[in-house]
Formats: C-alpha cells, sequence, structure tokens
C-alpha cells in the first residue's frame, strides 16, 4: 500500500553520460496516489518497460529518485520494495504445484507454514484458481498461469504496488476479457495501485482510471480516458489514442479562426499570440468531424475511400495535401467525388510544435 | 483414387536399400554367424549353436568370468564419472558470464578438450602421469604420494577417470549452458521480486530448465562411457593387471588377441543390445518428459 512518486527520474541504458537524446527514459516527475490504477500507455520502445522495470527495482535509474510513502527506495533491491509484477509471458516455477507456487515467495521469507497455508488459500479463492491448488502449474493454460503470476504478488499482504508489464499477450481474445475484468474486480476489492503496461489503448484505456501516454521516452500527457480522448495534450495523443485518430493538419490560426487551405474555420476559444516560428497544427477528432453536401461556407474536399465500421463510416477525404478522416452521418449517401466537412468548432484544437495551446475563452 | 502401380520405383530405392545391406546388414549378420561357430586354422568352422552366448553369462567359465567382469568395472567406470562431470558440468554453466567477450573466451577454453583426437588425449595423460617425466606423477611424487598408474590399481583408475573428467565436463557444461542461456530474463527477474535465493532459484527455475538438455547429457556420457576403449588402452593397456580392462579391451583381446572370432561376436552381440536397450530407455523417458502439455482448459 503506497503512494509512488517519481522525482525527477530518468534512465539511459548507455550509462548517465551518454546524450540526452537517447535516454530511454527522459526526466520524469509524477504522483501515482494509492490505490489507484494507472496504465502506461504507448508504442513499443517509448520506455514504459523501462519505467515500470525501474519502479519494480529490475534496473537502477540513471538519475533521479523514487519515493514509496516518502521514502526513498531508489537503492534497494527488487526483493526489499515490496512490488509484485506479473510478465507478458507467464513465469511459472515448472516443478511445482499452483499452491506451491502460490507459496514460493512467502516461503522464501520465512514466514510460519499456517500462515502460508491460510493465505494461499485466501488468494487462491480471489483468483478462482482453488480447484487447481494441487496440480503442477506447467499443464495449466496461459491465462491460468497469468493468474498464478498474479497470485504470487497478491499473496504477500505487504506489497505496495503490482505492476503489469503487458500481461494479456499470449492470452486467447475471449479470455482477455474476462481477466481484465478479474483485474479490475481485484483492484476494486484489494484497493492496491496497480500499474499496467500495454500498447493496446482498449485494455489501458478499460483498465485505468488514470492513463499515462508515453512517446520517445517522455510522458506525453497523463488523464483520464475522457480527458486524453477531448483534450489531447500532445498530437501524438490525438492520434494514438482513438480510431481512427485525430486529424492534425498545418493550419494557419489567428484569433478565432484557423485557416487551412485558403478556407476560413471557426474556433471557439481565441487564440492571440502563438509562439513564433513554432509549426502550427489543428487538431480535430474524426468524431467531431462530419461530411455533408458541399455548399458554399464548408470546407471541400475529396473522397479517397469510406471505411465502414459497421456502427459507423468514416470517409477518408483529402483538401488539397491534407487528409482528413470524418464521420458520415447515418442515412446520409455520398456523393461520388467532393463532399463539404462540418468541424464542431469546440472540439477543434490547436497545437504549436506538437503541444496543446489553451485559447481564451 | 486408382494408385498408379510402377515397379519400377523399386530401382530408386535400390541404391540405398544396397548401401544400407552392405554397411550395417552384412556385416552384422557375419558377426551373428561367428558367434554360433567355433573357428580353428585354415578357415576351419564348427557349429556351437548358443554355446558362446551361454558361456558369456555363466561366471563360472572362462569367458563368462572375463565379460561379466569387465561389465562390472565398466558399470562402475560410467557411474563414477557421470556423478563427477553431471555436477561439475553444471556448477561450471552457472559460473560461466552471460554477455561479454568473455563468453567466446571461455566457450573457446571449454571446447578444446573436446576437439583432441581420443588417442591423443590417451597420449597425453600417458606422459602427464609418469612418475618419472610426466609434471603429475613427478609432482605428485615428489609430494611424498606414492603415484604409480602403471602398477597401482587406485591410481590407474583414478588416472582414467580424471582423464575422463578433462576430457568430457565441456560436453556437460557446454549443454548446460545452452539449456541456462534458454531461460527468458523474466524468470530471474520474478524469483528477484519472489525474494528467492541463489539456491531456489537454481532449483525451481534452472535446474528444470536444464531437466532436458541434462537427460541428453547422460545419455551421451553414459553411452560414451561405456564404449571407451582409446584412452585406457593408451594410458593403462587395461592394467595393471585386469583393473582397467573394459569391456570393448576385453573384446579386442579375445577378438584379435586370441582370434576367438566366435566368443568375440557374441561378446559383441551382447554390448550392442545392452547399449540398444539402454537408448531405447533413455529414448522413451525424454519423448515422454518433453510430452508435457497443458490437457485441459485452465481456470477462468
Amino acid at each position: 500500500m503506497a503512494r509512488i512518486d517519481l522525482v525527477d527520474l530518468a534512465h539511459s541504458y548507455g550509462g548517465n553520460d551518454a546524450p540526452a537524446d537517447s535516454f530511454a527514459l527522459k526526466p520524469v516527475t509524477m504522483t501515482w496516489r494509492q490505490g489507484g490504477a494507472y496504465a502506461l500507455l504507448g508504442p513499443s520502445g517509448c520506455g514504459k518497460t523501462t519505467l515500470l522495470n525501474l519502479i519494480s527495482g529490475i534496473v537502477t535509474p540513471s538519475r533521479g529518485k523514487i519515493l514509496f510513502d516518502g521514502a526513498d527506495i531508489t537503492p534497494l533491491s527488487t526483493q526489499k520494495r515490496n512490488i509484485a509484477q506479473v510478465f507478458q509471458f507467464p513465469v511459472i516455477y515448472d516443478t511445482m504445484t499452483v499452491g506451491q507456487n502460490l507459496a514460493f515467495p512467502l516461503k522464501n521469507r520465512g514466514v510460519p507454514k499456517v500462515e502460508v497455508d491460510a493465505r494461499v488459500k485466501q488468494i487462491a479463492d480471489l483468483l478462482d484458481l482453488t480447484p487447481w491448488l494441487g496440480r503442477k502449474a506447467t499443464r495449466l493454460t496461459a491465462d491460468a498461469k497469468q493468474k498464478i503470476s498474479l497470485g504470487r504478488g497478491l499473496v504477500r499482504s505487504d506489497v505496495a504496488a503490482v505492476l503489469f508489464d503487458e500481461p494479456l499477450t499470449v492470452i486467447d481474445p475471449e479470455l482477455k476479457w474476462q481477466l481484465r475484468s478479474k483485474l479490475k474486480a481485484l483492484h476494486r476489492e484489494l484497493d492496491l495501485t496497480m500499474i499496467y503496461v500495454t500498447h493496446d489503448q482498449t485494455e489501458a484505456l478499460t483498465f485505468a482510471d488514470t492513463v499515462v501516454v508515453m512517446h520517445d521516452g517522455r510522458v506525453v500527457q497523463s488523464g483520464t480516458p475522457a480527458e486524453l480522448f477531448d483534450k489531447p495534450a500532445h498530437t501524438f495523443v490525438g492520434y494514438f489514442i482513438g480510431s481512427p485518430g485525430m486529424n492534425i493538419v498545418p493550419a494557419a490560426v489567428s484569433g478565432h479562426e484557423a485557416r487551412v487551405d485558403g478556407h476560413i474555420i471557426g474556433l471557439h476559444r481565441n487564440y492571440g499570440v502563438l509562439p513564433a516560428g513554432a509549426k502550427i497544427e489543428i487538431g480535430v477528432r474524426p468524431e467531431f468531424l462530419h461530411v455533408a453536401a458541399p455548399a458554399s461556407g464548408l470546407l471541400s474536399a475529396t473522397i479517397e475511400r469510406i471505411d465502414d465500421l459497421g456502427r459507423v463510416r468514416f470517409a477518408r477525404v483529402r483538401v488539397g495535401d491534407a487528409k482528413f478522416s470524418a464521420r458520415v452521418p447515418p442515412g446520409f449517401s455520398v456523393p461520388d467525388n467532393m463532399v463539404g466537412l462540418v468541424f464542431d468548432p469546440a472540439h477543434v484544437h490547436v497545437y504549436a510544435d506538437s503541444r496543446l495551446v489553451e485559447g481564451v475563452a | 483414387m486408382d494408385k498408379t502401380i510402377n515397379q519400377k520405383a523399386w530401382f530408386l530405392v535400390l541404391p540405398v536399400f544396397l548401401v544400407v545391406a552392405f554397411s550395417a546388414v552384412l556385416p552384422l549378420m557375419t558377426v551373428v554367424n561367428y558367434s554360433m561357430q567355433d573357428t580353428f586354422g585354415n578357415n576351419q568352422f564348427f557349429w556351437n549353436g548358443v554355446g558362446w552366448f551361454k558361456e558369456l553369462l555363466d561366471p563360472s567359465t572362462d569367458l563368462g568370468g572375463r565379460f561379466l567382469a569387465s561389465l562390472g568395472r565398466n558399470l562402475l567406470f560410467s557411474a563414477i564419472i557421470l556423478a563427477i562431470e553431471v555436477p561439475l558440468g553444471i556448477v561450471v554453466a552457472l559460473s560461466m558470464p552471460r554477455q561479454g567477450w568473455t563468453v567466446a573466451v571461455c566457450l573457446v577454453i571449454l571446447a578444446l578438450p573436446l576437439l583432441i583426437p581420443w588417442n591423443v588425449v590417451g597420449t597425453i595423460w600417458q606422459i602427464f602421469g609418469r612418475p618419472d617425466i610426466g609434471l603429475l606423477g613427478y609432482t605428485l611424487n615428489s609430494l611424498g604420494i606414492d603415484y604409480n598408474y602403471v602398477s597401482n590399481e587406485f591410481d590407474a583408475w583414478a588416472t582414467v577417470i580424471v582423464m575422463d573428467v578433462w576430457h568430457w565436463t565441456s560436453l556437460v557444461a557446454l549443454l548446460c549452458y545452452a539449456g541456462l542461456k534458454s531461460i527468458p530474463d523474466a524468470y530471474y527477474q520474478a524469483a528477484q521480486i519472489d525474494g528467492a535465493s541463489r539456491w531456489a532459484v537454481f532449483k525451481a527455475i534452472q535446474l528444470p530448465k536444464m531437466n532436458r538438455v541434462l537427460l541428453i547429457a547422460v545419455l551421451l556420457r553414459f553411452m560414451d562411457s561405456f564404449m571407451i576403449y582409446t584412452e585406457p588402452f593408451v594410458v593403462t593397456g587395461g592394467g595393471p593387471g585386469n583393473s582397467t580392462t573394459f569391456v570393448s579391451i576385453e573384446l579386442v583381446k579375445i577378438a584379435l588377441g586370441q582370434f576367438d572370432l566366435g566368443k568375440a561376436a557374441a561378446l559383441s552381440l551382447v554390448y550392442n543390445l545392452i547399449i540398444l536397450i539402454v537408448c531405447w530407455i533413455f529414448y522413451t523417458v525424454m519423448t515422454n518428459a518433453g510430452a508435457e502439455r497443458p490437457e485441459k482448459k485452465g481456470a477462468a
């Protein structure tokens, strides 16, 4: 049970003297509250696993500190950190039964047998592993094995946080949902801090109440799923989250207006002074942009194709060099070549050098 | 669908058939034939039926006594070298570096003894152990230890065993090293998190993961040591007395020394049969060990 503070934490696999650009994790400072469910989301190589391994102590940071409940645990070994970690591939001790697997961390810490048995029984009940307690763990399926890995973490009563490193990678799709809801339920029941690393936005958004999006070794945004969707702080968050991702196009912005391809798009807020020399872009989610019959006053675009996702349809259109995805309203019959684009001004955001610019209402 | 009957296909099999016949079947059948006969000079043969086999298994006869004694020595030898080489190989593999340039150096050093021809190994140790000029023999004697593998049974055994350990521990170590390398890092990390001691890591992760390669190592080392001939022959010539005369040495003595082809043939067949049976046992154990798969849907 712990609040986790990261203070100016950074890591380079090339050592502390490596150029700042090559750091696998660039300096980050943030606080994770006790009992929260966090997801670290980002593409492969963005530094999310590095961050996780720093917290668990498998990797020692080049710089910065990690605090558990205010106490600096940076120099402590993994054993002493009271961390549980579930890896991408199930880690099972082959020669042991399920019960012995669960008891292993307690036995290593010299916990009395009576206590071990009681605790193992309790955790097995929690994870629905009781019928398999006496069986060899190697013979179980991947999802059961992942539950055992998790159980080995939970069995320790003093565990500060549970870390998950893409734990559903090897699980069959139909079981992913079950296991994920099991994790959610456990989180509610046990009041544990859980940190979940994934590159799958669905997993991150359904699991976590705070999603930390990482890109190129940096934390680009940390917020609730709704915040990430409504107000991406970085263009990367815009197109990484959402399917299809956010439309990001270069534009000239002044005051309440953005100019794309000579056409003026109204903005909800006033953008007075933008950083000089910065690359200015506007971003709008396909959900807040829809196609209509061409008309004056609408930005006209050429249709490239229509993606029918079953429930909704998205049109891929082109304006000059810029490409957009836009929602096709139900019942709208798409004309052959040209359409007009209707923007929802409240959801058009302005980015300078990929970072969100807050306008003035 | 109708099968096309084309007897010409037999011609395609013919080359293999001939090669196998001349290289394996005919020589083996010749041995079987000899094992039923007694030979005299001038290529005279007399039918003896299963006589040699009866003698072979009867310790009161000369042939049976020699065979069973050498078989016993051979089994003892195999047991001793396995008991030394397997644990030692594991220890060597565990203490090898995981990465960096030292890995290559270690691998090359380990591989060296394996590349040396058998009788060269024998010669090396024959000279190495000599009390007059050998480094080992001379040193031991100067230290006041009366060591002479030519006259002392215990010294002869010790020399032959140490020589085999020197020659073949590398093989076990390399196999174990390969087994260790195939363990994903996550296992070690998980063990760290679970607070496992070094010994617990070995018992719970490394040893079970090395299971298969260890079986292979034991099989190879058993077979090889059971068929050992060259090295002890070069070093001790089977002596002093008969104390290091293993089955293969005994076999050569009978076949080439006394020219008792019938007895030698019978002995070869039994020897061969023992090796086949042991092979089969190992094979069965290994395939059964590999057959462990998830049999049921797990808890969900």
